[in-house]
């Protein structure tokens, strides 16, 4: 399946790649809006580590054998027929964490903004390519067979 | 976002007021936050502290004065001149064939670019005895260029070597050449050696078997256009680790390359020198010889030619460098529009012309200066602060500092890292694919098919706003006759 | 003859007609003919140039060098003469018998002069006689104001005016000479107004041109040329041609089919393709870059033992070849062609940058210094080099 992929040698910390999830996955996909006006602002599904002049943007890997899944006690995470990703149904999360917990990467976060339900990348359904991957400056994200 | 990417710290964030500011007197111009800011919330302008007008003290003379005042120092710069002397490839004008002679379409007819780069022999000798015909003797070596433009030389060390592979990849993608500049040749780009110019530079950077081994031409480097006379300036800021064994010299000192080359006071000690190259390389190689263009370069190229360089690459005063006083940079040179004509009228008359090919570098910015240096009797062309600026570079002159934000000349590997040879390869072979097909259609413009054909043919050139003297120098008729 | 005054550096372009024919066994013909078939295609010129050169015109005086030498002024002539009796032995001197023709006003001083060089002098000197030659030609041209020689071969000669080329034949009393090739064009200058030493044919020695076209690389083949001390004076780019082949067959001792590969050679992709046997094409090519004649371009090239036709790269003037018996004939038009020979027994089109070679039968003792004036077939004289189309 189509995953993507980080390049760490031309990854340069820029942060684009979380600002342009927060404008996707915002209600108004628009920029401006996403972080002036909405409240709450929305949160990047991807982050950037960083330590000294190594980095690199890292989200879910919708892994084969997906811990989080077998671990989601509501059955809230799916594995997409279609795309194989593996998505988060948010209203029927209960916000018991332990895919957060369970995650190997550490790539799930905890939505702290509203109902406390966790919060992964779904590698932006709808769109031919993830936004972090088209707004990369650098093309150090590659939306790949792998 | 612009925070982190500004490596001269230009902006910052205030926790407690939730802002970013900016402190001006940082801004190099670099545009890097302009570029990448999601919003494009920012732009830049020139700072507007005005000073009295004054013809005499502009502005620049005296803040120069004020840094010297401050710190008993050097002025260094990055880059070519930049003082408003004329351009004069803007005062010439090419022709095109109309009624008397048809222009050819490039897109339906052939039309070649190709150049070799080499000496060669006054006539052809063929061998008779067998069936089909044959050379008697040899070509001397030649590099084959499947377009007449290079890129010219910046060290290992002046860039990133992820600007230097980029050089290698594009040139290896285009059929053309790059030079190495004095910085010595990264072991791992030696799989790019045919397609590398490699330079033996007063410093004698880098130079060892291997190193003259893989290339295909060897430069000596006299000179360069951006400082004539004196020699290379890398600050110590830049020579890490990698600069450092590529260079074999000690790392964090400044390598500071020798005036002239210790080894060359005269002319015959230039002979001495191309030969030993010769006979190193087994005769395989063309030897170049790299001087600036000063007040008597014809008769130094004329010196240089029968010392035995195959090739002439000639340094305009508006080179460009990684690191220069700013005083010779932007006073010692001459341009090169003249010193290629003289240079080029000068050997013909020796009857030696086709003994050496010549290069010209300097200040190249577009298709039409290449198509009227061909003109005036160019082989080839070195292009250098063009080919950086196809990669993201926007000649903020703060190249000596080591803090290029777009990733070209610096060696801190956090700004290292935004130059993505990818990205830089395509860039670079995208622009010598649009200015080969300029020149394309140039030609075919002027009812040539070959290259060869407008190569020192100064009748295709026209003069505009010059002085009688200016003409007779460059050999163009003046527009209108 | 009013010379326009211009700068030397002014080129004027030939848009034009051109013929020509050999008779391989070396049947001399009166120039009738070939005025009748120049004189067809008058329509494309503009009756401001036309020229003629034959080959055989001058058998009593075959081990004569002729020059024909036009004059503006009496100084001209004096000076000129000068310069001849110092470096010559002048056998006879004597005006260019002409006829007065309606279509060509005020001619200049003709004159022809048939010379010979002392062989002492060549001795001191250490250059072949055909150097000297050249050195005094090009020193005629350049330095004498007023004098041109336009002529400067043994047992051949080049005559042309400002005119229709049937005038200028009619002009010069061509049906009085014989000879065994001729050439002949006519002119359509688009510089006004055209002047005497510009009308084709160009001449060295004896080689002569004739061209169609324009030479868009005249700069460089000009520059190229400059550098072997040929000196082109006389503002027609036809005038490197001359030269080139000259330097090109001559001093540098090429076969003529080297010689024409050069000027018109084949593009690289070509010569990649052919591999292993077109390494020396690529070599030619390298070394001669500048002999590369760019530009349209449709030209015949005389000499004393043949007659070629070539065309640049990519064919853009028209050229067209007959064979009837010994016969080779080429013309800008068949029709040019058939108005002297109305059943040629082959009619064909050379193709671009191919040269179609005619060449003289009969033993060869005065050739070019060359044993190798062909590629092939030294020892046969008699047969022609085969190119496509010759049969």
């Amino acid at each position: 399946m189509k995953r993507i992929f980080v390049k760490e040698e031309f990854c340069m910390g820029c942060r684009l790649c979380e600002i342009h999830c927060i404008v996707e996955h915002s209600k108004s996909k628009d920029i401006i809006k996403a972080f002036k006006i909405e409240k709450p602002r929305a949160l990047p599904r991807i982050m950037v580590e960083e330590k000294g002049s190594i980095s690199f943007a890292l989200q879910c890997r919708h892994c084969e054998e997906p811990y989080c899944l077998e671990a989601c006690m509501s059955g809230a995470l799916y594995r997409d027929e279609k795309t194989g990703a593996i998505l988060h149904h948010k209203e029927q999360c209960v916000g018991c964490w332990m895919c957060v917990m369970v995650c190997p990467y550490g790539v799930i976060q905890r939505d702290l903004n509203g109902r406390k339900v966790a919060l992964k990348c779904d590698l932006c359904a709808g769109r031919e390519i993830p936004a972090c991957v088209a707004n990369c400056p650098n093309q150090a994200l590659e939306y790949r067979e792998g | 976002m612009c925070v982190r990417q500004c490596a001269f710290k230009g902006h910052s964030y205030d926790p407690e007021t939730d802002e970013v500011i900016s402190k001006e007197e940082l801004c190099v111009g670099c545009h890097r936050c302009v570029t990448l800011c999601p919003t494009n919330a920012l732009t830049v302008r020139q700072n507007p502290l005005d000073f009295r007008p004054n013809g005499n003290w502009t502005p620049w003379a005296i803040r120069n004065i004020f840094k010297q005042a401050e710190t008993g120092g050097v002025l260094l710069t990055g880059m070519g001149n930049d003082r408003p002397y004329p351009v004069y490839w803007d005062h010439l004008l090419l022709n095109a064939s109309q009624v008397t002679n048809p222009s050819i379409d490039p897109l339906r007819e052939p039309m070649e670019l190709r150049t070799y780069l080499g000496r060669k022999p006054k006539k052809l000798e063929l061998d008779y005895t067998q069936e089909t015909l044959k050379l008697k003797t040899p070509l001397p070596p030649q590099l084959k260029l499947e377009t007449p433009i290079l890129f010219s030389a910046m060290s290992y060390g002046a860039i990133s070597y992820n600007a230097c592979e980029s050089l290698a990849r594009a040139a290896e993608k285009l059929g053309t050449y790059y030079n190495t500049g004095e910085g010595g040749l990264h072991p791992n780009l030696y799989k790019y050696g045919k397609n590398t110019i490699v330079q033996v530079a007063s410093g004698r950077f880098g130079v060892h078997k291997e190193y003259l081994d893989t290339a295909a031409a060897i430069e000596i480097k006299i000179g360069q256009g951006a400082k004539p006379g004196i020699g290379g300036h890398l600050p110590g800021e830049k020579v890490v680790e990698d600069i450092s064994k590529t260079r074999m010299i000690p790392k964090g000192t400044d390598a500071l390359s020798p005036a002239p080359q210790h080894d060359i006071y005269s002319i015959e000690d230039l002979r001495m020198l191309i030969f030993a190259l010769k006979e190193a390389t087994r005769y395989t190689k063309p030897i170049s010889v790299k001087i600036a263009a000063v007040h008597n370069s014809p008769a130094i190229a004329s010196g240089m030619v029968r010392a035995g360089a195959d090739i002439i690459a000639l340094d305009g005063f508006r080179g460009g460098t990684g690191a220069s006083p700013m005083v010779i940079r932007d006073n010692v040179g001459i341009p090169i529009e003249f010193a290629l004509a003289s240079v080029d009228q000068r050997l013909r008359e020796e009857g030696i012309r086709h003994q050496a090919s010549i290069i010209v570098a300097g200040g190249f910015r577009n298709s039409a200066d290449v198509s009227k240096a061909i003109a005036l009797g160019a082989d080839a062309v070195y292009i250098g602060t063009a080919s950086l600026i196809a990669m993201g570079c926007h000649v903020c002159q703060k190249c000596y500092t080591g803090k290029c934000n777009w990733g070209i000349a610096t060696q801190d590997p956090y700004l290292e890292k935004r130059l993505n040879p990818d990205i830089a390869t395509e860039r670079l072979v995208n622009l010598i694919n649009a200015w080969s097909h300029e020149i394309k259609e140039m030609l075919g413009g002027m009812g040539i098919n070959a290259i060869e054909s407008l190569r020192g043919n100064r009748l295709a050139l026209r003069g505009i706003g010059l002085t009688d003297t200016e003409l007779e120098i460059l050999g163009v008729l003046p527009a209108g006759r | 003859m009013r010379r326009p005054i211009k700068p030397w550096f002014e080129k004027e372009i030939s848009g034009c007609s051109l013929t020509g024919f050999i008779n391989e066994d070396g049947r001399r013909v009166n120039g009738e003919a070939i005025i009748q078939s120049i004189g067809l295609m008058n329509e494309r010129s503009n009756g401001l140039g036309g020229g003629f050169a034959g080959y055989g015109i001058y058998p009593e005086m075959k081990d004569f060098y002729a020059f024909h030498i036009m004059y503006e002024d009496a100084q001209a002539k004096e000076e000129a003469e000068k310069v001849l009796n110092e470096f010559l032995l002048i056998e006879i001197q004597e005006k260019i018998p002409t006829r007065k023709t309606k279509g060509i006003p005020h001619p200049p001083l003709l004159m022809r002069y048939f010379l010979k060089v002392d062989e002492n002098r060549l001795y001191d000197l250490e250059i072949s006689e055909d150097d000297y030659i050249v050195h005094i030609v090009m020193k005629i041209n350049s330095q004498i104001k007023g004098a041109y020689i336009f002529s400067s071969g043994k047992n051949m000669g080049a005559f042309k005016a400002v005119g229709f080329p049937d005038e200028v034949g009619r002009f010069y009393r061509l049906e009085e000479y014989q000879g065994y090739t001729w050439i002949a064009h006519g002119r359509f200058p688009t510089n006004t107004p055209g002047w005497w030493g510009g009308a084709h044919p160009f001449t060295l020695l004896d080689f002569a041109v004739v061209h169609n076209g324009e030479i868009s690389s005249y700069g460089i083949n000009k520059r190229y040329l400059e550098m072997f001390g040929y000196q082109c004076t006389l503002k027609t780019d036809t005038e490197v041609m001359a030269y080139l082949f000259d330097l090109l067959l001559r001093r540098h001792q090429l076969p003529i089919e080297v010689a024409c590969k050069a000027l018109a050679p084949p593009t690289w992709e070509e010569i990649e393709h052919k591999g292993e046997e077109m390494e020396w094409v690529k070599a030619l090519r390298i070394i001669y870059g500048s002999v590369l004649v760019n530009g349209p371009f449709a030209i015949l090239l005389s000499h004393k033992n043949g007659l070629i036709g070539l065309n640049d790269r990519i064919k853009l003037r028209p050229l067209v070849a007959a064979r009837k018996g010994n016969t080779l004939y080429i013309a800008s038009e068949e029709a040019g062609i058939r108005e002297i020979c109305s059943s040629p027994d082959k009619v064909w089109a050379p193709k671009a940058g191919e040269p179609t070679i005619g060449w003289l039968k009969e033993d060869r003792q005065n050739e070019f210094e060359s044993p190798r004036t062909r590629i092939s077939d030294r020892e046969k004289p008699q047969s022609v080099y085969s190119v496509p189309g010759v049969c």
